[in-house]
């Protein structure tokens, strides 16, 4: 029988009013307000200089400044920075999770996988900001990893472990780790075992069959995990701000620098625009992927 | 071959007007035309596909017809909303509500009877006592069976006291012995409340067990509409004859019109009469089909006597305890099916083996003329 | 990213373990040194994730202010929390923001679910790819768009700037969890009340609203610990005098690490996963539509 129709009709409006109003007037708007300004200067008291001719403003070098601006080497080296934390920290995460969720996935007895699969879940349910700040807690010079260290005698002097590059990858880690264990796992449990029986019936000893049947097989996972990790990463900010040091700046904190210090709104709404645009490349590509794949989109 | 006499006005319970329903290209109901008389046990048969869930679904209010008008009980329902309609509906998988008791399942629709609260408690024990599920008021459907959620569903939608009862195929969740309980069930509850039961299904034997008229559907049109007895002995078309198990078609000519009756001749050039159904001319040719358990297989062949017959080869026996199926192939390669009851005097029985011969006779009472392709609509 | 990716995900884990077939006979041998491997790895992984955790709430405990030593178990941090007129009213201000976005958020988001869900209308693509936007855009950039926006507005800032942002990007949790619960909603139920005699309003209340209302709660709880924990869009776009928690929190762990944060994030953390666990009880739909089991034939 063929599908249901959905109802049309008039009635449909008052229920989807509030939200257009809402995500209209609180989100799309300030978006669109920001990418207008990121075309702005920045005026004598922080707010916005005023434009007296906008056609010959337009023209001008102005209207572009703060684009140009924004890719000059100061920043660049910033965004090289974010860039390969995101990197790396989504390497480590699929290298730590992959074997995590192919042991839950695979090898666990079935009735322990929810357990195990919530013990994953739990800690990311609670605050980010708390979670980050229990690294604090362990990386200071007083903290429990160094005390460790010393008590053990493998070092004399506390190390300086805190407000590294290191301690922002930790966090970073630490944090985005459930994003990719979860796509992973749902990858792994739908694979058929049957197929890495085949692959080793077939010749293929186990790593061979890992590389050239598991993995291929698990792609979407793989694909779905990276894609949510290195987005969130990119725009990072808490992490740095607490873990991180003056040395450690990134993406995110440029801009929230830019907002709340050096009151260059303009100039902040620019890159937080180019982050954005960043990050919709990539959804729109991975869109592109599944569609391309015919897989199912895990996200 | 005889239709049944068309019903006059102040009968009708349900009255269906050239209805069309389509979704985008497909067209799920195609010009269908029908009528459904008070305390009628009516069925809608055929196959997946074929409209007849849509079209109950268009007499309940559940879609919307493309085209043509439904009344019900004389008044015009085609554009009335659902909740406001006298017709109740079984649906398929009951579609209990979860949260809520057998009680309150049952007495959902009382306020919009206005049935007064102080006779609430009454209608649900009637209501209950109908379909013997007297102490389960309070279960919720989780805690039920199958068979007992069907119940509920039923008493539920007779509670209302609706004119016509709609039924989507609600006994086809249910396994084989429970269900041919439950169709006899049905049909006395049916007698003894006088209400009107639409009854979809695509079981033809369900459908013969409890209709009083059915009508046969393909392709979003009624093929035959007639007396279960009729639809079952006289197929008019090819489909309704394959779709009632009637699968054995031969071909003849017409040779000879002569009054009320027509002489048809068999390939071998033998004839028989058969009543004229009229609409034929001489020359012509025709089809027709018989059914399995009305062909005999002789020794001898007894065409000179006016019986028709045909000399056959015998391909295959099964034995089925009651009854035995005999697969016969004529000398043209088509093959035919015989269904044959065990009684002991039938003493033709020993002579015939597999590999044997034989000749295949009938009365030719029991020859069914096919019309040509499919009819718009049906006589009533 | 934030919660409900992992929550919708983990909504179907318990199904998806139900459909596992049964495990085949694993070969001995060779094999078991890789499983220990693994298994060794996850627990490793496991211990990663919880230590520092645990770790913080054990701290919470520690009488010793500074060192990482242990020098004694008190509660004397809880104590000087209630005594801490900073931390009481930031968790004020947090309960009275995640209050309001909770009820509004849950509403609203309620409403367009049903919408996007049971009818066409123009703009539904739209509009679902809007309700994607808070999820996909990275905070900070939310952020730093809604304080230029107030700021263009000319609206202060306050708490009910605070109130009015997370009501905007709660929106869309609350339309996904609903919307899946919708999803799995059995529809020949509704077309039964009307059968019945119920016109579209009673149909809505007395039986599409009771049997999705756990999704909504669900949702509702979602939402509400997504609006206490929030940090950087609170951050952008509170005023003076409507320090949230997580700010406060904030403001604290950048002077320095304070045995009090220890208290009130392992309360925050608590009550976080209590709220969480009881969403995810809810969401396990305990009575799914019966007519629907029928339907896998």
């Amino acid at each position: 029988m063929p599908e249901e129709t959905p109802r049309r009709g008039w009635a449909s409006y008052p229920l989807v009013l509030p939200t257009w109003v809402v995500l209209g007037f609180f989100f799309v708007l300030p978006l669109v307000i920001m990418l207008i300004i990121s075309f702005g200067q920045r005026g004598t008291y922080g707010g916005l200089k005023a434009i007296e001719d906008l056609g010959a403003y337009v023209t001008s070098g102005d209207f572009l400044a703060n684009y140009k601006r924004s890719i000059e080497p100061l920043y660049l080296s910033i965004y090289w920075r974010s860039l390969w934390m995101a990197v790396v920290t989504t390497v480590l995460c699929l290298a730590i999770s992959y074997p995590m969720a192919y042991y839950i996935a695979v090898i666990a007895p079935a009735k322990w996988k929810n357990l195990l699969l919530g013990l994953v879940v739990i800690p990311f349910w609670t605050s980010f900001l708390i979670r980050t700040y229990a690294w604090m807690l362990i990386l200071r010079t007083e903290g429990l990893a160094n005390s460790l260290l010393q008590w053990s005698g493998l070092i004399d002097q506390p190390l300086n472990l805190l407000y590294t590059d290191f301690s922002v990858m930790i966090g970073l880690v630490y944090g985005e780790l459930p994003f990719m264990i979860l796509p992973l796992y749902a990858s792994l449990e739908k694979l058929d075992l049957k197929l890495l029986e085949a692959g080793n019936d077939l010749g293929a000893n186990s790593p061979q069959t890992f590389f050239r049947v598991t993995v291929p097989l698990t792609m979407p996972g793989i694909v779905a995990g990276v894609i949510l990790v290195f987005i969130p990463s990119i725009g990072q900010f808490v992490i740095s701000d607490l873990l991180g040091g003056a040395k450690s700046i990134l993406v995110g904190n440029l801009i929230q620098n830019q907002f709340a210090v050096a009151r260059n709104k303009p100039f902040g709404s620019a890159i937080a625009f180019e982050l954005t645009a960043v990050v919709l490349m990539l959804l729109f590509a991975y869109a592109m992927y599944t569609k391309k794949k015919g897989q199912e989109v895990l996200l | 071959m005889n239709p049944s006499e068309p019903p006059s006005a102040s009968d009708l319970s349900v009255d269906i007007q050239r209805v069309s329903k389509r979704f985008g290209d497909f067209i799920a109901v195609d010009d269908v035309s029908l009528t459904v008389r008070r305390g009628e046990f009516f069925s809608l048969l055929g196959p997946s596909g074929c409209g007849k869930t849509t079209l109950l679904r268009m007499i309940g209010g559940f879609e919307l017809p493309t085209a043509g008008t439904i009344r019900v009980e004389g008044a015009d329902v085609t554009d009335v909303p659902v909740h406001k309609r006298p017709i109740n509906m079984v649906f398929q998988h009951y579609a209990l509500f979860p949260h809520l008791s057998v009680a309150e399942n049952i007495s959902f629709g009382f306020r919009y009877k206005n049935f007064p609260p102080a006779e609430y408690e009454q209608r649900i024990a009637e209501a209950v006592g109908l379909v013997r599920l007297d102490g389960f008021e309070h279960r919720s459907p989780a805690q039920l069976s199958g068979g007992q959620r069907q119940r509920v569903a039923l008493a539920r939608a007779l509670a209302l006291k609706p004119k016509v009862l709609l039924l989507d195929e609600p006994l086809g969740a249910l396994d084989q012995k429970l269900r041919k309980e439950v169709q006899v069930e049905l049909k006395s509850l049916q007698r003894k409340l006088g209400i009107t039961f639409i009854f979809v299904t695509h079981d033809q034997e369900e459908a013969l067990t409890m209709s009083d008229r059915i009508a046969v559907m393909n392709a979003g049109r009624v093929e035959q509409m007639d007396s279960a007895a009729q639809v079952f002995e006289y197929p008019q078309t090819e489909f309704v004859a394959q779709f009632m198990g009637a699968s054995n078609f031969f071909q003849a000519t017409v040779r000879g019109i002569a009054e009320g009756f027509l002489s048809l001749a068999m390939p071998d050039g033998d004839t028989f009469s058969v009543p004229n159904p009229g609409g034929l001319e001489l020359g012509e040719g025709v089809r027709f089909v018989v059914r399995p358990e009305k062909l005999d297989l002789r020794s001898r062949d007894l065409s000179k006597s006016g019986v028709p017959c045909m000399p056959v080869t015998i391909e295959d026996r099964v034995y089925q305890g009651i009854s035995t199926v005999w697969m016969v192939k004529a000398k043209s390669g088509e093959r035919f099916v015989i269904y044959e009851q065990n009684e002991k005097q039938f003493e033709e029985r020993g002579k015939f083996a597999e590999g044997g011969t034989a000749y295949l006779c009938w009365s030719p009472r029991h020859t069914v003329l096919m019309r040509g392709e499919t009819d718009d609509g049906a006589h009533a | 990213m934030r919660a409900p990716e992992a929550t919708s995900t983990v909504d179907f884990a318990p199904r998806a373990i139900a459909r596992l077939p049964p495990a085949s006979p694993r070969q001995r041998g060779s094999v078991t040194w890789e499983r220990r491997l693994l298994g060794w790895h996850s627990l490793l992984c496991y211990l990663f994730l919880y230590v520092p955790i645990l770790i913080l709430i054990l701290y919470s405990f520690n009488r010793s202010k500074q060192t990482a030593g242990w020098d004694g178990f008190t509660l004397d941090w809880y104590g000087r929390l209630f005594a801490n007129d900073l931390i009481l009213r930031a968790v004020k201000n947090s309960l009275i923001v995640a209050v309001s976005a909770t009820i509004f958020a849950t509403i609203i988001g309620t409403m367009v679910a049903l919408a996007l869900a049971r009818r066409s209308f123009r703009g539904k693509g739209a509009t679902q790819s809007a309700l994607y936007l808070p999820i996909i855009i990275p905070e900070i950039v939310i952020g730093a768009a809604l304080v230029t926006f107030f700021g263009v507005i000319e609206l202060r800032l306050s708490l009910w700037t605070v109130v009015l942002a997370h009501i905007a990007f709660c929106i869309s949790y609350v339309a996904i969890v609903v919307r899946a619960r919708l999803a799995g909603f059995d529809r020949s139920l509704e077309e039964a009340a009307s059968d019945l005699g119920a016109g579209p309003l009673d149909t809505f209340r007395r039986v599409t609203l009771p049997i999705i209302l756990p999704g909504i709660i669900a949702g509702a709880l979602l939402v509400f610990t997504i609006s206490i924990d929030d940090y950087v869009v609170s951050s952008f776009v509170a005023g003076v005098g409507a320090t949230t928690l997580p700010i406060q929190i904030y403001s604290m762990l950048k002077v320095g690490v304070t045995p009090e944060v220890n208290a009130v994030s392992t309360l925050l953390l608590l009550l976080t996963v209590v709220l969480i666990a009881i969403a995810q009880r809810l969401q396990q739909d305990p009575t799914p539509s019966l007519s629907k089991g029928a339907r896998k034939k």
